[in-house]
């Protein structure tokens, strides 16, 4: 695993460096133009906040129920990464929705949803952090729990009137305009490739502090 | 002394602000309408917008991996004073 | 066994209670005093809105049932009995059976005195459907006080657990309200919307099955040391 650091860090980066040429160079969407390229960063942010918040949900339920310390450690940094990406993509969101919609912010199923799951992990985070003692299982729980509720979120909410494009807009357009399946899967590719990164980083500076933990234990 | 001016400053500065955060952007219309049947005058420029969203993915990139590095820093100074510790203690012994 | 001893937690809970009656009369006012500044926070040229009711008594049920949750755990740990509870050889899961179905009593209680009130003030026919609005706040009460009971149970000992439960605890409920508010709201138009409050109360019905299961199932490691 630490071997394929580096070789990751540098394909991410090189995609990341390439990706503003894709995008320049893919095709205008007709009714949004200039303003719809965010997309290209916007989806693919929440892919890999959705897929940070299924590592989390998975490694709090092997902490809580076969009480692996490593597991947490993972489920910590993947809440961590799961805000950062959430953030970036409830930034970006209402930035094409200003100009795309007109207004900052739609109470319609999907922004409801995220903006909840992005609480949610904020929540758990600030557990761990001002919890007291047995956050870490606390933490986990919500982890867990934040998993489960996303259905439900997104169909009660989704019975309210919505603006946000359908799922449908991503097969469509891979179907009805190649010109932008490339930079999307692209982008996506990348943002997923830099989310496993920034995981495997994370995750490191938890091992260190464990490990120092471990120093300061053996010290008494 | 210095806590009184700056809480004075403080205020200052939320008061001249004020204004700037009473202006509010005109109410936008509540169902998507295409870009091409809005009045001319409610059409933003969408570039400062893009250059927005991906400078802020960027930025927030950055400060995240400063912010990792920044911790493993203090964690690794943590753990080298340890070890001093421990073998300055074990070395008196 | 199982409902033995979640029976007899919820016994407890009653017989102390009973006797002071100290947070079932401290729960209620406040929840009185929510739906009063809602009300005056709603108010348009004298006469509180009519769509806030169902809002309205959501809100101060949320607000009371959160309090009230910190209150029973904060007694628990002040008389170290939580502890007592988990070295009883009772299995861990009945115990949150029993201090769920205390909270759920409790905030049956002040619900028998907020619906009313707010069907006053509002002039909001909420009673137009009895057994719908019945269900409804008794599905959403249940799925409220699963998940707060497990959250206000495991930050007993925090130093921050006022401010953490409501933290923790809002966002993950949002399905409850959201139901909860439609679902009056459906059945205060004229004429009642039947379909749809009963659609929510099977919505409700389904995330109680799915979250009280979760809560059973990790109320056990979460005690655990």
């Amino acid at each position: 695993m630490r071997k394929l650091f580096a070789p990751l860090l540098i394909v991410t980066a090189a995609m990341f460096v390439y990706a503003p040429v894709m995008i320049a160079q893919a095709p205008y969407e007709s009714t949004m133009l200039l303003i719809q390229k965010i997309f290209y960063f916007h989806v693919p942010s929440w892919i890999a906040m959705y897929g940070a918040i299924f590592v989390c949900g998975i490694e709090s339920a092997i902490f809580l129920f076969r009480r692996k310390p490593s597991a947490e450690r993972v489920a910590s940094a993947a809440a961590e990464l799961a805000v950062l990406f959430g953030l970036f993509g409830l930034v970006t969101g209402p930035l094409w929705g200003r100009k795309a919609w007109g207004v900052w912010w739609q109470w319609d199923a999907r922004l409801t949803t995220s903006l909840l799951l992005e609480l949610i992990f904020v929540g758990y985070l600030l557990v761990r952090k001002y919890g007291g003692p047995g956050s870490d299982k606390l933490a986990a729980a919500i982890g867990i729990f934040g998993m489960a509720n996303v259905p439900f979120v997104y169909k009660s909410v989704d019975i309210w009137r919505t603006v946000h494009p359908q799922t449908s807009v991503v097969p469509l357009l891979l179907t009805s305009a190649p010109g932008m399946a490339a930079p999307f899967a692209f982008c996506a590719m990348a943002f997923i490739l830099l989310l496993v990164l920034l995981l495997a980083l994370r995750v490191g500076l938890e091992h260190q502090r464990a490990a120092l933990d471990q120093l300061y234990l053996a010290e008494e | 002394m210095v806590k009184r001016s700056f809480v004075f400053l403080c205020l200052a500065i939320m008061t001249l602000a004020a204004p700037a955060f009473a202006l509010q952007p005109p109410a936008g219309q509540t169902e998507f309408v295409p870009i091409s049947q809005l009045p001319p005058a409610e059409q933003l420029p969408a570039a400062p917008l893009l250059v927005g969203a991906y400078a802020f993915v960027w930025l927030g990139l950055m400060v995240y991996m400063w912010s990792i590095w920044r911790r493993l820093g203090k964690v690794e100074a943590d753990m080298r004073a340890l070890e001093r510790r421990g073998s300055k203690g074990s070395s008196v012994r | 066994m199982f409902l033995k001893v979640a029976l007899l937690v919820l016994k407890k809970d009653f017989a102390i209670e009973l006797k002071s009656r100290e947070i079932l009369y401290t729960t209620l006012f406040f929840a009185v005093s929510c739906v009063l500044i809602f009300s005056i926070a709603f108010v348009r040229e004298g006469a509180p809105l009519e769509d806030a009711a169902a809002g309205i008594l959501w809100l101060a049920v949320f607000f009371a049932g959160t309090l009230a949750l910190g209150r029973t755990f904060e007694r628990e740990r002040y008389g170290e009995t939580l502890r007592a509870l988990l070295l009883a050889p009772a299995p861990r899961p009945a115990i949150y059976v029993g201090k769920l179905l205390g909270i759920v009593f409790l905030l049956a209680v002040a619900e028998l005195l907020l619906a009313p009130m707010v069907a006053l003030l509002f002039n909001a026919a909420l009673f137009s459907r009895p057994l719908l609005m019945a269900g409804l706040l008794v599905m959403g009460t249940i799925g409220f006080a699963s998940v707060g009971t497990l959250f206000a149970a495991m930050l007993v000992r925090s130093r921050t657990r006022d401010v953490m439960l409501p933290i923790l605890l809002y966002p993950m409920t949002v399905p409850v309200i959201i139901a909860g508010v439609l679902g009056t709201s459906a059945l205060l138009q004229t004429p009642p919307n039947e379909a749809v409050a009963t659609m929510w109360i099977a919505l409700l019905g389904s995330w109680n099955v799915v979250f009280v299961t979760l809560a059973l199932w990790t109320f056990e490691p979460l005690m655990t040391e």
